[in-house]
C-alpha cells in the first residue's frame, strides 16, 4: 500500500524535493546545536524550557484530537465522517512523531535518551509520557493501516481492530492529561499548577487539532479530487466551535480564581503576559493577540450561518490555531518560569536557530503527513472509482 | 502471493513484538541490577567492606545532613565572598557572564531569597541584606521524584546528588525545583573555569548540576567548603543527633526555611 507514495504529479515531487531541501537546511542547524550545545538557543538558567518544549505540548494536543472524529465515528455509528477518519488518524501519527522529535532535539544529553528507557523511573511523569506517546503511535499505525487496507480490499476490517480502536479512545485522553501533569504537579510554579490544567489542554486539544486537520484538508482539496464531504465538514466545525468555548471557559476560571484571590504568585504570570511586569513586557504583543484572535474565532464560530460559510470559516479556524497555538506553543511554558524562585523576571525570546531547529521537526511532520495522506488518498479514490 | 504476503507480515509482527519485549525485559532486568547496586553502597556507607568498595574509616556520617546559616555573623561582604570562592574553586564551577550562568553556591537580596516574607516595615537593612543560597538538600526533593533516569538521587544520609554520566538533560528538575537551585550546562564548561582542581571532575555541555553538601569532602572526613570557609558562621551537621551542633544551635535560635509551605522539608536553616 505504502507504494502509493512513490507514484505521484510533478507538483506533489515538488513538494517532496522542497521539504527535503527545508529539512536539510534545519538539520544544518541541529548540527551546530549537537556540537556546540543548548547555549545556542534563547534559553536560560531561569527559563530552562523553551520553544522545542512547548511544540511538543502544543503537537500532543494535535495528536490527541483525533479522539474528536473517532468518537462520533466509531462509538455513535456517525459515518459522515467515514471519508475524514484516516485523514485524521493519519495526521496524529505524524503529530505523535514530532512530540518525539521536539523532546529529542530539547535533550542536552540526545546521545543518552535511552536512558529513559535503561533506568525506568516509575515516579518520573516523562517516563509515562515517553510511554503513553509511544503507545499511541503504535495504536494509530496499526488501527489506520489496517482500516485502510481493509478498504482498500472491500472487505470490513478484522475484529481485532474493534478493541483497539476503544482503546485508542481513552489512550488519546491519557497522552494529554499525562502531558498536563508534567506541569500540574510541580511545587513553586504557581501558573502551571492548576488542578484544571488536563481539562484546559484537552479542550484546547479538540478545537485546535480539528481546526488544523480542516485547514490541511481545504488545502489538500486544492490538489486532488478527493472530497471529505459537505457534512463532516460542518460536524467538525461544530466541535470545533464547542471546543473552543469550553477552552475560553476554563481560561476564564483560572483567571478568577488568580485575580479574585488576588494571590500575587497566582496573578504575576497573568499581568506578565498581559501587561507586562516591573517593564518586561516581551511577550506583551503577542499574550494580547490571544485573547483578540480566540474572541473573533469564536465570534465567526458560533453563528450558524457564518460557520457554514467556507471562507469565513477558513478565517476563523487560521484565528483559532494562531490564538491557541499563542497560548499553549508560546506563552504557557516561558510564564511558568516567570516570575522565578527569587521574584525576578528573566525574559524569553528564541533564537533564529532555535526556530530553525523547530521549523526542521514541523518538516519532519509535513513529510510523513504528506506522505501518509497521498497513501490514504490514492487507496481512497480507486476504491470510489 | 497474497499467502507470501501474509507469512511475511506475520514474520515481522512477531519478530517486532520480540525485540519490544525484550527490550521491555532489559529495561527491567537493569532495573533490578541497580536495585542490588544501589543495597552494595548503602552496605559499604554503612561501614562494610564489599569488594572494592571501602569506606574511608575517617569518613563523616549522618542520619540526615543538614546546615544552619547565621545570618548574624555575615557582615562584610567578605564574609560571603569566602564562602562563595571556596565552593567555586574545589568543583570547577564555570564563571559564564550570561544567563546561562552555572551556580551552586550564591548571594541573594533577602526579599528575593524570601519572597514570601513581604513586609513594607522590615527591619531597617534585612529587605537588601545579602543571603546565602544553594540546594536545599529537600527532605522530599521534587526533583529527584521527576527525575526520568534516576540521575538525579537521594541518599540515606540526605544528600541529593547527581549522576553527571546518567543525565540526559531533559531539565525536568529546574523545572520541578521551587529553590531555582539547578544550573544546566548549556555549553561546554571548560573553557570557563579559570584554574582547573585536579581533585573534582569538571561536567560536560548538557547536564545538570548543583550542589552536593561536599559529599567528596565528607568521605574524606572533612566539613563543606564553604562551612569551613565561613569562620562558624555556618554549622553543619546531623539533625538526627539531638546532641549535635546544629541541633544545640536550633534549639536556642529562632530559625526560617525556605518555602517550608511547599512542604520539600529543606535541610537548610537560616538564624536571623
Amino acid at each position: 500500500m505504502i507504494e502509493k507514495a512513490f507514484y505521484g504529479s510533478k507538483k506533489y515531487w515538488a513538494w517532496i524535493v522542497f521539504l527535503f531541501i527545508l529539512l536539510g537546511t534545519c538539520f544544518h542547524f541541529y548540527l551546530i546545536q549537537f556540537s556546540e550545545g543548548l547555549t545556542i538557543t534563547g534559553m536560560s538558567r531561569n527559563v530552562s524550557w523553551g520553544l522545542y518544549i512547548a511544540q511538543f505540548t502544543y503537537l500532543v494536543g494535535v495528536a490527541a484530537s483525533a479522539v474528536m472524529l473517532v468518537i462520533p465515528y466509531y462509538l455513535h455509528h456517525y459515518k459522515a465522517f467515514s471519508r475524514m477518519m484516516i485523514l485524521g488518524e493519519f495526521m496524529a501519527i505524524a503529530a505523535v512523531t514530532m512530540c518525539m522529535l521536539f523532546i529529542f532535539v530539547d535533550l542536552g544529553q540526545p546521545m543518552r535518551v535511552m536512558n529513559v528507557l535503561l533506568y525506568p523511573q516509575l515516579h518520573s511523569v516523562m517516563f509515562w509520557d515517553m510511554t503513553v506517546l509511544g503507545g499511541y503511535l503504535v495504536l494509530n499505525l496499526l488501527i489506520g493501516f489496517t482500516t485502510l487496507e481493509a478498504e482498500r480490499k472491500a472487505a470490513p476490517p478484522p475484529g481485532w481492530v474493534k478493541p483497539l480502536i476503544y482503546l485508542s479512545v481513552l489512550w488519546a485522553i491519557s497522552i494529554h492529561t499525562v502531558t498536563a501533569f508534567l506541569y500540574a504537579g510541580l511545587p513553586g510554579r504557581p501558573y502551571w499548577m492548576s488542578a484544571i490544567m488536563a481539562a484546559r489542554f484537552l479542550a484546547g486539544a479538540f478545537c485546535s487539532g480539528p481546526a488544523i486537520l480542516l485547514l490541511l484538508v481545504f488545502l489538500a482539496q486544492r490538489f486532488v479530487k478527493y472530497r471529505v464531504g459537505e457534512e463532516s465538514i460542518k460536524a467538525l466545525a461544530k466541535i470545533v466551535a464547542y471546543a473552543m468555548s469550553a477552552n475560553v471557559f476554563f481560561l476564564l476560571l483560572e483567571v478568577f480564581t488568580a485575580f479574585y484571590s488576588r494571590i500575587p504568585d497566582e496573578m504575576n504570570p497573568f499581568k506578565y503576559l498581559f501587561a507586562g511586569l516591573d517593564g518586561h513586557t516581551a511577550l506583551r504583543v503577542r499574550a494580547v493577540l490571544r485573547p483578540g484572535l480566540g474572541i473573533a474565532s469564536l465570534a465567526i464560530l458560533i453563528p450558524p450561518q457564518s460557520r457554514n460559510n467556507t471562507k469565513l470559516l477558513t478565517v476563523a479556524l487560521i484565528a483559532l490555531v494562531v490564538s491557541t497555538w499563542i497560548d499553549k506553543g508560546f506563552s504557557l511554558i516561558a510564564a511558568g518560569f516567570v516570575p522565578n524562585p527569587f521574584g525576578r523576571i528573566t525574559e524569553y525570546l528564541p533564537t533564529f536557530p532555535e526556530i530553525m531547529i523547530a521549523l526542521g521537526v514541523y518538516t519532519v511532520g509535513l513529510l510523513i503527513l504528506t506522505v501518509l495522506w497521498k497513501v490514504a488518498i490514492s487507496v481512497k479514490e480507486k476504491t470510489a472509482a | 502471493m497474497d499467502s507470501d504476503k501474509r507469512r511475511f507480515l506475520r514474520f515481522m509482527g512477531i519478530s517486532t513484538g520480540l525485540v519490544i519485549g525484550s527490550g521491555f525485559l532489559g529495561g527491567l532486568s537493569s532495573a533490578l541490577r541497580l536495585g542490588t547496586k544501589l543495597g552494595g553502597s548503602a552496605l559499604a556507607a554503612q561501614g562494610a567492606v564489599s569488594g572494592s568498595l571501602i569506606s574511608s574509616p575517617s569518613a563523616l556520617k549522618a542520619g540526615r545532613w543538614a546546615m544552619a546559616i547565621d545570618l548574624r555573623k555575615f557582615k562584610t561582604n567578605d564574609d560571603y565572598r569566602r564562602c562563595i570562592d571556596a565552593c567555586d574553586e574545589i568543583h570547577n564551577i564555570p564563571d559564564i557572564p550570561t544567563g546561562q550562568e552555572i551556580k551552586w553556591v550564591w548571594e541573594e537580596p533577602y526579599e528575593n531569597a524570601f519572597p514570601e516574607q513581604q513586609n513594607h516595615y522590615l527591619e531597617k537593612g534585612l529587605k537588601d541584606k545579602p543571603i546565602l543560597l544553594m540546594c536545599n538538600q529537600c527532605e522530599y526533593p521534587p526533583c529527584v521524584r521527576v527525575c526520568p533516569t534516576g540521575a538525579t538521587f537521594k541518599r540515606r544520609d540526605g544528600i541529593v546528588m547527581m549522576d553527571y554520566h546518567r543525565c540526559i538533560g531533559c531539565r525536568y528538575c529546574m523545572a520541578a525545583c521551587p529553590y531555582g537551585s539547578r544550573s544546566f550546562n548549556f555549553q561546554d564548561p571548560r573553557p570557563f573555569i579559570k584554574h582547573i582542581c585536579p581533585d573534582y571532575p569538571t561536567r560536560t555541555k548538557g547536564v545538570v548540576e548543583k550542589c552536593d553538601f561536599c559529599a567528596e569532602r565528607l568521605d574524606k572526613g572533612l566539613l563543606p567548603a564553604c562551612v569551613e570557609a565561613s569562620n562558624g558562621a555556618m554549622v553543619f551537621g546531623d539533625l538526627d543527633d539531638p546532641n549535635s551542633d546544629i541541633r544545640k544551635l536550633l534549639s536556642k535560635s529562632f530559625s526560617i526555611r525556605r518555602k517550608p509551605e511547599l512542604g520539600t522539608q529543606p535541610s537548610i536553616f537560616y538564624i536571623l
